[in-house]
């Protein structure tokens, strides 16, 4: 790998259900800790191309390489499962609805990966589990069980899980959506922290003020295309296209009123 | 001819001994059919279809025959083929093996019924689809269906009495048994029901206490 | 596999299927109307009739139903009971499967939304007014279908009389079995029988699920 090679790099993705086409040709490519934003209208396919980078939706056209390796690689199913799950540990994902493993405790959740695929010692696995719950302020519970914490302090768990597999890339799949708006900030709080150490993320995200905040860099998305990108001072301060000043206006109202 | 219970202590070790026969063979079968319950539910969703297919035939006329007629096949089918179980194993294979399928169905619907996430954030962090169902998704669904299992397993207590056909000395053989040298039919099948219903007390009792220590770690 | 012997012994099979049937029919009538009576007594007024109700599901319940056949049969004449091996079955699973019975039936009858009650009773209707127009016909149709699981288990319950040598299903198969050292074969012939048995049940009983919904 030479210093062009991009970090992580999405070349021509395309995706389509039968005729429906949900990803039209979209390339990105982002640098090592960056921070980039996704938004767009819900059905704008931003959750779909998301999902598409460590291939939990395939594409059906289009390549995603990160640091040199392709993802999306074409191979006969057992070797692409090998690769995948090697590829996966790399790309950490935290979903809007959590997904705990409600069998497990938060000490469970963190320590089953790394265990099973990193072959962790169960003290090493531990004082991992500790650190990265430190990390997001929830070391205090770590022998509680999912079903006993508030959706904030579970999505903060989910985040310490995937932190846990010590990602290259950490991917946030509307990650506040599902939460009450008291419990949104804790979670937001996490991910600033994050960000000021440099993780690479790509946050698909409904809150504006935030993604203003945090991201570097802004893309708008709308019916399976790119819109618009910049810099958030530019995207929300002055955007070029009528759509997008149309879904921010709307949107910004939204979270006004 | 009358009730006379004074015969009953002379034979009651032979009773309790066939007790805890009973206790052993329903253990046993109960493990089997849990594991085995684990196994075909496994298969019936995921294996290829040429697995699948005889799987779905297997568990069709297991579950639409009765099972004293299934202890028959296996007793007998196997001393056919040569292989001459000890009745106490053919009886413990043919319950196991009945209740496998019944348990394999509680919980093919629970597999179905765990979250699609759980899948797929077991598959973001790496683990394979092997390792997301062992480690994730099966282990919900079992917890899921612990109190529908539970009663299928009283049920299999009960049918345990179904082998003393085949010869397994349990209790119900024992109380024969015992008749057999009394001639006190009555006494000794009621001392029999009567050691069954205790036996299905305790295993009442053991499964509510599961169920509540599973309700409080949700 | 012989088929040859199969179709030599199958008439035999068909002859005690027709016994099986036969029993499975009384077994059902008998049973529905311990059921009934059972669910009765469990939603009872009276404490006494609760106890007896609670103390029948929960004793025929908790033993197994071959000891309780074994005990009508071989124990009955004891204490004057005198019954041929056919009817001890038909009686024996009759109140066993009554028990289950009075558990799907009082599910049913309690599964009736409340409000039901308090309208009826509301417009004046008595206790049993309400029971009977109200909260019966209502609990009728969602009984049919876990009665039916109930009927299911019975049919394949009836094999049990094979162990005191009524000349049904397994018995048949059983003797066979050790006449012609064919288990194999003659399993398929049984439960062949008891497969097509349990297939007729189950469409009669999803016929009358389907009739409940519509009326």
């Amino acid at each position: 790998m030479n210093d062009k090679t991009p970090f992580l790099d999405i070349r021509h993705a395309r995706k389509s259900y039968g005729s429906l086409e949900v990803i039209k040709d979209i390339s990105l490519t982002v640098d090592r800790g960056e921070i980039v934003a996704i938004i767009g209208p819900s059905g704008s396919g931003k959750s779909t191309f998301l999902r598409a980078i460590n291939d939990l939706d395939p594409l059906t056209g289009g390549e995603v390489w990160l640091e040199g390796t392709q993802v999306n690689k074409k191979l006969p199913h057992r070797q692409y499962e090998k690769h995948i799950n090697q590829v996966r540990q790399d790309i950490g994902m935290v979903f809007q609805h959590f997904n705990l493993f409600p069998h497990l405790s938060v000490r469970g959740n963190i320590t089953l990966a790394p265990k099973m695929l990193k072959g962790l010692s169960d003290a090493d696995a531990n004082k991992l589990a500790e650190e990265q719950l430190d990390r997001v302020g929830m070391l205090d519970r770590i022998d509680f069980m999912p079903s006993q914490l508030s959706g904030g302090q579970k999505q903060r768990v989910a985040i310490a899980r995937a932190l846990a597999m010590k990602p290259k890339v950490m991917l946030f799949d509307e990650a506040t959506s599902a939460l009450d708006p008291e419990l949104v900030e804790e979670v937001n709080q996490v991910m600033k922290k994050l960000a000021s150490e440099h993780m690479t993320m790509i946050i698909v995200t409904h809150e504006m003020g935030f993604a203003e905040s945090v991201c570097d860099r802004v893309l708008f998305m709308d019916q399976g295309v790119v819109v618009e990108e910049g810099p958030p001072s530019v995207i929300f301060r002055n955007p070029e296209s009528e759509r997008t000043r149309n879904f921010l206006r709307k949107h910004l109202e939204g979270v006004r009123s | 001819m009358g009730l006379d219970f004074s015969v009953v202590p002379k034979f009651m070790d032979v009773i309790l001994l066939g007790g805890l026969w009973t206790v052993a063979i329903t253990v046993c079968a109960a493990l089997l059919s849990f594991f085995g319950g684990i196994f075909f539910a496994v298969v019936a969703l995921y294996a290829p279809a040429v697995i699948r297919l005889p799987m779905r035939a297997f568990e069709w006329v297991f579950m639409g025959t009765p099972l004293l007629l299934q202890l028959f096949l296996i007793y007998f089918g196997l001393v056919q083929v040569g292989i001459d179980l000890p009745a106490f194993v053919a009886g413990v294979i043919g319950l196991g093996l009945h209740f496998a399928v019944y348990n394999s169905e509680l919980i093919q619907t629970a597999i179905v019924a765990v979250d699609k996430g759980q899948m797929e954030a077991a598959r973001t962090l790496g683990l394979s689809r092997g390792q997301a169902l062992r480690k994730v998704v099966v282990p919900q669904a079992v917890r899921d269906v612990i109190p529908p299992i539970g009663n299928n397993m009283i049920a299999l207590l009960k049918d345990s009495a179904l082998v003393s056909v085949i010869g397994v000395s349990e209790l119900t053989l024992s109380a024969q048994l015992a008749i057999g040298r009394t001639y006190r039919p009555f006494e000794f099948y009621l001392v029999a029901a009567v050691v069954y219903y205790i036996i299905n007390l305790g295993m009442e009792y053991v499964l509510r206490k599961i169920e509540r220590r599973i309700a409080l770690a949700r | 596999m012989d088929t040859d012997l199969m179709l030599k012994v199958y008439p035999f099979f068909l002859k005690a299927a027709w016994v099986t049937i036969e029993l499975s029919l009384l077994t059902t009538i008998l049973g529905l109307a311990c059921g009934a009576l059972g669910a009765a007594a469990r939603l009872s007024r009276l404490a006494f009739f609760r106890f007896l109700g609670t103390a029948y599901v929960s004793l025929f319940r908790g033993t197994p139903a071959l000891i309780q056949l074994f005990l009508l049969y071989f124990g009955g004449p004891q204490i004057g009971i005198q019954l041929d091996a056919f009817q001890a079955g038909v009686i024996g699973l009759g109140i066993n499967i009554g028990a289950y019975m009075t558990e799907t039936i009082r599910g049913a009858i309690i599964a009736v939304d409340k409000g039901q009650t308090e309208a009826a009773r509301t417009l004046g209707m008595s206790r049993f007014q309400t029971m009977a127009r109200v909260i019966l016909p209502q609990a009728a149709r969602l009984m049919i279908r876990p009665l039916g699981v109930n009927i299911n288990a019975l049919i394949k319950g009836t094999a049990l009389v094979a162990a005191i040598s009524v000349v049904e299903l397994t018995y048949t198969a059983q003797r066979y079995i050790g006449s012609t050292y064919k288990p194999f074969e003659m399993f398929m012939l049984s439960g062949a029988l008891y497969m097509v048995i349990i297939y007729v049940a189950g469409r009669a009983i999803a016929w009358a699920d389907r009739k409940a919904r519509i009326a």
